[in-house]
């Protein structure tokens, strides 16, 4: 076991300086063969390796990262979390992540910063409106807390948002989930590592997984840049190129990869303590603990692995967070970026088993997984472990685009007559 | 003038005195100062105070690099901008600025505990504490996180300000106005190319306004700029942008420039837009974006009063303002001892200049002696004294084996170090070229490119003056093609420019105590990286994240290369191995308003109103909001609530006449041979036998085979089609439809155009439409037999051309007016007038709403969800049976879309006919009494029926066609409603109003 982290170890280390911290996670060769491999070391497949070592007894594992851990859309996104998702399949899995990200700092001895300082999300006509408000009812009925507010609670929730009935897309109302927020992405990559780590497995970078080695059906090991490795079972938690190891394995996906921008102003005294959504006028934003605003829109049209986006998305993303909030129009733009996503036909994710025996994938969470990390690990390495989905994830087989049974998340059409 | 301003030096006017007020002390500078070099002018070093340990902070540089000399500058309500560069702030009169990120006082901050504190407080400590008690982070430790960090304060008035925008396209796009981008522009603007040439300045020049005195084809550097500004501005191919900043590199050389227009101006003094985006597409681009000292790492480096040595050079010889009276200088770069020699000769004393290099260039050496300047090479600096500006320096020599011997004290008023320079890649990196790790200069430099661009002077590694020039030269003349010859230019006086690379100085203290900082906003010491790396953090991207090197508002200008040698050092490899950080856009921090442009209020998204708009808003309409459309929703009569309203139009409607404008509609024109073979492919209904002067109701459906959109389509010849949309779904048909066209049926002769604009559609429905109709119809006979319900003909209706629908949305009697929307008020204003004898009603969307609902007709995305399949929502007979496919046809044929429990659309009835169920209130099978609660559908519509005196709800139901007759709930907070499930049509079942 690692030293614990708390103040005390931080006051004790301050004597010499911090000279005697240990690493948070090793940096050892890969093995020869393991039980589990898990492809891919952001937040999903980290958090793999530590349910699977902590909830299931399986330490013999290894993540195989091609670049940095967190790397990915871990390191790049947005981090809002909440629960209210539509459907009941949804609902469920998210939920069970809110409720483990409720306890995350602790299980993990690491702070990752969950913030719960609610997510609210607008309408902004009639149409949202009936929308918003079938969310609310579904959500409610699931157990799970979600509000409705007025246009004078919403001015008295966030008092600098734009509410005037003259505004171009006026605000007619919101919902609210004061248990939503956000994390501090990076810490959460590194918190599942270090943990993961401690309880034996392998934290292998700079090692892109090119092949598998599959005969009789049946996954056998990875090709990589460090050599093969065996592996009795073979997780891929890639996000942006799942459709490319599919490619690899000989199976396609019903996945689309698109660029999904963010951006960051400069950072300034807190102004804003909540999380506002707007799906309308297509923009969200928070502040982060450092203080700079965090802003995020809808993908790029187009399919694409650069991970850069077009400066028309991110000038659109500007206008309408200026119509939100009108006094945000000085402040600046400090850093913008894009990430890959891979998006499925029902915006669900896929989780389970895949058409190679041994072979199983965690992909398709689009602009939304990173809200999901800790419960997708932990169905993940239950599917796993146990060779057979986790009632929690089994809607979300792969399956479901051969019989139908889709969970569409795209919210409403966005139609009107 | 102060004690700090050189007479006779600079680019200052030193007959413009302009007053201005920092922190509330009135002070007085020059016009051509910046806020930076005027306070220096008044002996003002200390400015600001760091992020996280608030500790003081003086003006660091003269340029965009700036981490220190951030302040919040006011120019009025709704003209507050926080964490701006004082170093690029130019001065105007009356200006006023704070600084930032204390409390209660720069001199006198609380926040400086953390300074104290620091040992407690290492890079990353925040991931392992805050963690106890669980609900502390949350109402405690993240609150008082969050205040004291931030910098500045957010403005809280809206901007009073306006912004441009405008597109650009051009030949050459050069961006850097020094030496080198001037060459390139000189010569590709002589082959007549089109140029662009844009710098971040207020006026062009780059290094050479800090170089008075080197020569350029013999003539003095700022004569030979003046001649070359003239040469320029006599181009009528060339524009010249100054204050304007290259702030990204995308796709395809595609760029955009910010051009500030005012912020340099008293408050208020014009009417101009603050700044303007350029959305510039250049064929060829050349990147001469020059070079950015980097600073030296040792302890107490952040001390006010410590800056870089070309910026103390700047100050002097561009704003004539000398940082200090005793100046020491310490640097492992020939370039520092420029701005020794030139502050002596401006009378500052020099005191020493400490060099890390045993053997500096003896002529250096020996001009320093001449102006009576000590040097101490192959010398260290171990630390810094002074509290709030530098007094004394530390410096001890260092013998071959590196071995650091007793240490000397020298006093000193200011210290100017360098370190090198980093060549900046910023912009070349945006556009995904590779970089090249240049040992010599242990920097990146760069490499083979991804677009259209070339580099050339001290961004590209070409130091001095001469290479520069030839340089940029090269690289203008290979623009031009074989049009271009590069300029020769000739310099005289150019000094050396060599140096040597040290990661920290060396010490005789032990470096784990030492605060030698690299990233100065964001405080981050050598021994923060290095702790990051012991702790595993060995990926200079996890270096970055751990300490935040690099991720103030600076963006790492002067800290990227540091933290990479140092975090190269400690995890043991070279650094090319351990790479660079991804340089992201903007290249400065910019305004998001310059984004926003003109795309703001009214003009955000422009609202769309139809040709009739005007008379809906004349006779009082309320309007709604319906995608980007606003529709006239109903027409209150005095005194009428909207149910009241709403009731009126429906009676009118059923009773005699109403009259709806439906110009929303999204319209597309479907032309060519094979254009009913697309329709077939493209919607369920089969076409093919569609008679020409025949409509029918279509049906369009995504690959998965949900619904995705409807309208009724006309066939007005054997290859013409007239297709309706969905408002909100106009857009996404035409592409879906060209999506289609282009990638999957190439070989279809079709032609697809959007109409949606080009028609306006008025809707006559009831009774006496085709009484009030035909007298105003020339050309078309309305007779039921001659034009039966689903017909459509063209004609001309109050003698302007008409396609004439008779469809009907209401189930009454109704005919749908197209004319060309230029005529559709006129033609509006002439059917009210024929309708009056007929009490004709104007009513608005939400009487349409209600009267479709009583006929059972969907709409979609408010019936449907992208979920729902034609048998869901009861309509199996839009699908061509016979047809071999149709987009959606195979993903219809998947085992859970014949499953009978999918939901399905079925009416309501409530118990209590009062009741109005909530649109999406979700149903269950029991009335249940705690949650949760299986839900096994939603309401998707819902209103007073006037017609039947009653409510009525569509509903979205789990098996929902087998069910009719059964009894739901729908709990809501506070109530549990009872409904029957019914079928969908509530009003006239069999369709007699409509054969009439
Ligand atoms: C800009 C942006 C904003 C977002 N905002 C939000 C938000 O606010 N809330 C939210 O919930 N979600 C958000 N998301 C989505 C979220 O980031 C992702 O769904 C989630 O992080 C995915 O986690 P992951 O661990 O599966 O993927 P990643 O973190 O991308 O990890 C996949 C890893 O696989 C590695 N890999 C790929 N191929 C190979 C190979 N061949 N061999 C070895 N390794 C390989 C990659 O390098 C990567 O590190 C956002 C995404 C983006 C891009």
């Amino acid at each position: 076991m690692k030293a614990r982290y708390s103040i005390f170890s931080l006051a004790r280390n301050a004597l010499n300086y911090h000279q005697d911290w240990r690493q948070a996670w090793r940096s050892p060769e890969p093995k020869s063969e393991y039980d589990v491999v898990i492809v891919g070391g952001g937040g999903h497949g980290l958090a793999t390796a530590y349910y699977l070592a902590k909830e299931h007894g399986i330490t013999n594992v290894a993540v195989v990262e091609k670049g940095w851990l967190g790397g990915g859309n871990t390191g790049r996104n947005t981090t809002i979390v909440r629960s209210n998702y539509l459907w009941d399949e949804s609902a469920a899995i998210y939920e069970h992540s809110l409720k483990l990200w409720e306890g995350l700092s602790q299980e993990l001895n690491f702070n990752v910063m969950f913030s719960q300082r609610g997510i609210m999300n607008l309408a902004h006509n009639q149409h949202e409106l009936r929308e918003l408000h079938r969310r609310i009812n579904a959500i409610r009925l699931n157990g799970i807390d979600s509000e409705i507010l007025n246009v004078e609670q919403i001015k008295a929730f966030c008092p600098i948002l734009n509410c005037s009935p003259t505004a171009r897309h006026p605000v007619l109302g919101a919902s609210l989930q004061r248990r939503g927020g956000t994390a501090r992405h990076d810490a959460v990559a590194w918190g599942y590592a270090r943990g993961a780590d401690s309880r034996g497995v392998d934290i292998i970078q700079n090692c892109e997984v090119t092949g598998f080695r599959i005969s009789n059906g049946r996954v056998q090991g990875i090709e990589t840049t460090k050599g093969y490795i065996g592996a009795k079972k073979v997780a891929c938690v890639t996000a942006g190129h799942s459709g490319v190891m599919a490619g690899l394995a000989g199976f396609r996906l019903p996945i689309e990869s698109h660029p999904l921008q963010a951006l960051v102003s400069e950072p300034v005294k807190p102004v804003l303590d909540t999380v506002v959504m707007s799906p309308a006028v297509h923009v969200y934003v928070s502040q982060s603990d450092k203080g700079e605003l965090v802003l995020g829109a809808g993908i790029d049209a187009y399919n694409s692995y650069a991970q850069t986006g077009s400066p028309l998305v991110v000038e659109h993303q500007l206008n309408a967070l200026v119509e939100l909030f009108p006094i945000f129009s000085r402040l600046r733009v400090l850093r913008q970026w894009a990430g890959i996503v891979d998006t499925c036909p029902d915006a669900s994710p896929i989780i389970g088993k895949m058409p190679v025996e041994g072979l199983y994938f965690n992909c398709g969470w689009g602009t939304g997984g990173f809200k999901a990390t800790p419960g997708s690990g932990w169905v993940m390495a239950y599917t796993v472990a146990q060779d057979r989905p986790h009632p929690l994830n089994a809607p979300f087989g792969l399956e479901r685009f051969t019989s139908g049974y889709l969970i569409d998340e795209h919210g409403a059409a966005g139609v009107a007559h | 003038m102060t004690g700090y301003r050189v007479a006779g030096r600079g680019r200052v006017d030193p007959d413009a005195r302009l007053r201005f007020i920092f922190d509330g002390r009135s002070y007085e500078g020059l016009h051509g100062d910046t806020l930076a070099s005027a306070l220096l002018a008044n002996g003002v070093h200390f400015v600001g105070r760091s992020f996280k340990y608030h500790r003081p902070r003086g003006i660091m540089s003269a340029g965009v690099e700036e981490a220190n000399a951030l302040v919040g500058v006011d120019r009025g309500r709704g003209r507050y901008t926080p964490n701006t560069r004082a170093t690029v702030l130019e001065l105007y009169d009356g200006l006023t600025a704070e600084s930032q990120n204390y409390w209660p006082s720069l001199r006198y901050d609380i926040g400086a505990v953390n300074d104290i504190a620091a040992p407690l407080i290492p890079a990353g400590f925040y991931y392992k504490t805050f963690k106890w008690p669980a609900s502390f982070w949350n109402k405690v430790y993240e609150p008082v996180i969050r205040r004291s960090a931030g910098l500045g304060r957010a403005p809280t008035a809206p901007d009073a300000d306006r912004y441009a925008s405008r597109f650009a396209h051009c030949d050459v796009l050069i961006v850097g106005a020094g030496p080198a981008g001037l060459a390139a522009a000189l010569t590709a603007s002589e082959s007549g190319a089109r140029v662009i040439l844009a710098d971040e300045n207020p006026e062009i020049g780059g290094s050479l306004l800090s170089d008075p005195a080197v020569q350029i084809d013999g003539k003095d550097a700022w004569n030979w700029l003046e001649e070359a500004r003239a040469t320029l501005a006599g181009r009528a191919n060339v524009t010249l942008l100054t204050r304007t900043t290259a702030i990204g590199y995308y796709h395809q050389n595609f760029l955009g420039l910010v051009q500030r227009l005012t912020d340099h101006l008293p408050a208020a003094a014009s009417s101009l837009p603050r700044e303007r985006m350029w959305k510039v597409r250049a064929a060829q681009v050349v990147l001469a974006q020059g070079a950015i000292e980097r600073p030296l790492v040792f302890d107490g480096n952040d001390r006010p009063g410590v800056m870089l040595a070309g910026a103390g050079r700047s100050f002097l010889n561009r704003y004539g303002v000398k940082v200090g009276n005793r100046v020491a200088v310490v640097t492992v770069h020939d370039s520092a001892y420029l701005a020794a020699f030139d502050l002596a000769r401006a009378g500052a004393g020099v005191a020493t200049i400490v060099d890390l290099r045993r053997n500096p260039r003896a002529a250096l050496l020996a001009e320093a002696r001449s102006l009576g300047i000590e040097v101490l090479s192959g010398w260290t600096v171990t630390a810094t004294k002074g509290r709030a500006r530098i007094a004394e320096i530390r410096v001890n020599p260092v013998d071959q084996n590196g071995k650091v011997g007793a240490a000397r004290m020298i006093g000193c008023d200011a210290l100017l170090m360098s370190g090198g320079w980093t060549p900046s890649v910023h912009l070349f990196s945006h556009s995904k070229g590779a970089l090249d790790w240049r040992e010599d200069l242990q920097a990146f430099v760069p490499g083979a490119p991804n677009e259209a661009v070339r580099c050339a002077g001290a961004g590209n590694g070409t130091f001095g003056l001469a290479a520069a020039l030839a340089e940029g030269a090269a690289a203008g003349a290979a623009t031009a093609g074989s049009a271009g010859t590069p300029t020769v230019f000739s310099v005289d006086g150019e000094a050396p420019f060599s140096g040597v690379y040290f990661r920290e100085l060396p010490t005789d203290r032990d470096p784990t105590r030492a605060k030698a900082f690299i990233d100065f906003q964001n405080d981050v010491t050598a021994k923060d990286i290095r702790l990051a790396v012991r702790e595993g953090f060995r990926s200079i991207e996890h270096v970055k994240r751990y300490t935040t090197n690099g991720m103030a508002t600076d963006q790492g200008k002067t800290s990227n290369i540091n933290g990479l040698m140092i975090a190269a050092d400690a995890v043991g490899k070279p650094a090319p191995e351990v790479g660079l950080t991804t340089f992201r856009p903007p290249y400065t921090p910019t305004t998001f308003g310059a984004f926003v442009g003109y795309s703001r209020d009214a003009h955000f998204e422009v609202e769309r109103k139809t040709s009739i708009d005007s008379w809906a808003e004349a006779n009082g309409a309320v309007f709604e909001p319906v995608s980007l459309w606003r529709r006239a929703w109903y027409f209150p009569r005095s005194g009428e609530s909207m149910h009241e309203a709403v009731a009126r139009e429906c009676r009118a409607t059923r009773r005699s006449l109403g009259i709806f404008d439906a110009s929303t509609l999204g319209k597309i024109e479907v032309v060519g041979p094979d254009a009913a073979e697309f329709m077939n492919r493209m919607y369920t209904n089969a076409w093919t036998k569609l008679a020409p002067g025949r409509c029918r109701y279509g049906l369009l459906l995504g690959e998965d085979g949900f619904i995705r959109d409807d309208g009724v389509i006309g066939r007005l010849s054997d290859e013409r089609f007239h297709v309706t949309t969905t408002t909100g779904g106009a857009a996404r048909v035409l592409a879906t439809m060209e999506d289609y066209l282009q990638t999957e049926w190439p070989d279809l002769k079709v032609w697809l155009t959007s109409t949606s604009e080009q028609w306006a559609v008025i809707a006559l429905n009831g009774p006496n439409a085709r009484k009030v109709l035909e007298p105003l119809v020339q050309g078309i006979d309305l007779n039921g037999e001659a034009f039966p319900h689903m017909a459509v003909r063209e004609g001309k209706i109050c003698g302007v051309p008409t396609r004439l629908f008779r469809v009907s949305f209401t189930g009454e009697l109704g005919f749908e007016v197209n004319v060309p929307a230029r005529f559709g008020l006129s033609v509006w204003k002439a059917l009210i007038e024929q309708g009056r004898p007929y009490d004709i009603t104007p009513y608005g969307t939400e009487t349409m709403h209600a009267l479709r609902a009583e006929k059972g007709f969907i709409i979609v995305g408010q019936d449907t969800d992208g979920t729902v399949t034609p048998h869901d929502a009861g309509m199996s007979w839009a699908i061509g049976k016979t047809k071999p496919d149709f987009v959606g046809k195979r993903s219809l044929a998947r085992p859970d879309m014949q499953d009978p429990k999918r939901k399905q659309l079925v009416g309501l009835l409530t118990e209590k006919p009062e009741t109005v169920l909530e649109e999406g209130a979700q149903i269950v099978d029991g009335p249940y009494a705690a949650v949760p609660m299986p839900m096994i559908g939603h309401v998707t519509s819902s209103y007073h029926s006037e017609t039947l005196g009653r409510s009525i709800a569509l509903a979205l139901i789990q098996g929902g066609h087998g069910r009719k007759g059964e009894t739901v709930y729908v709990p809501m907070p506070g109530a549990m409603h009872k409904a029957t499930i019914t079928d969908t049509v509530f009003v006239d079942k069999e369709g007699a109003k409509l054969n009439v």
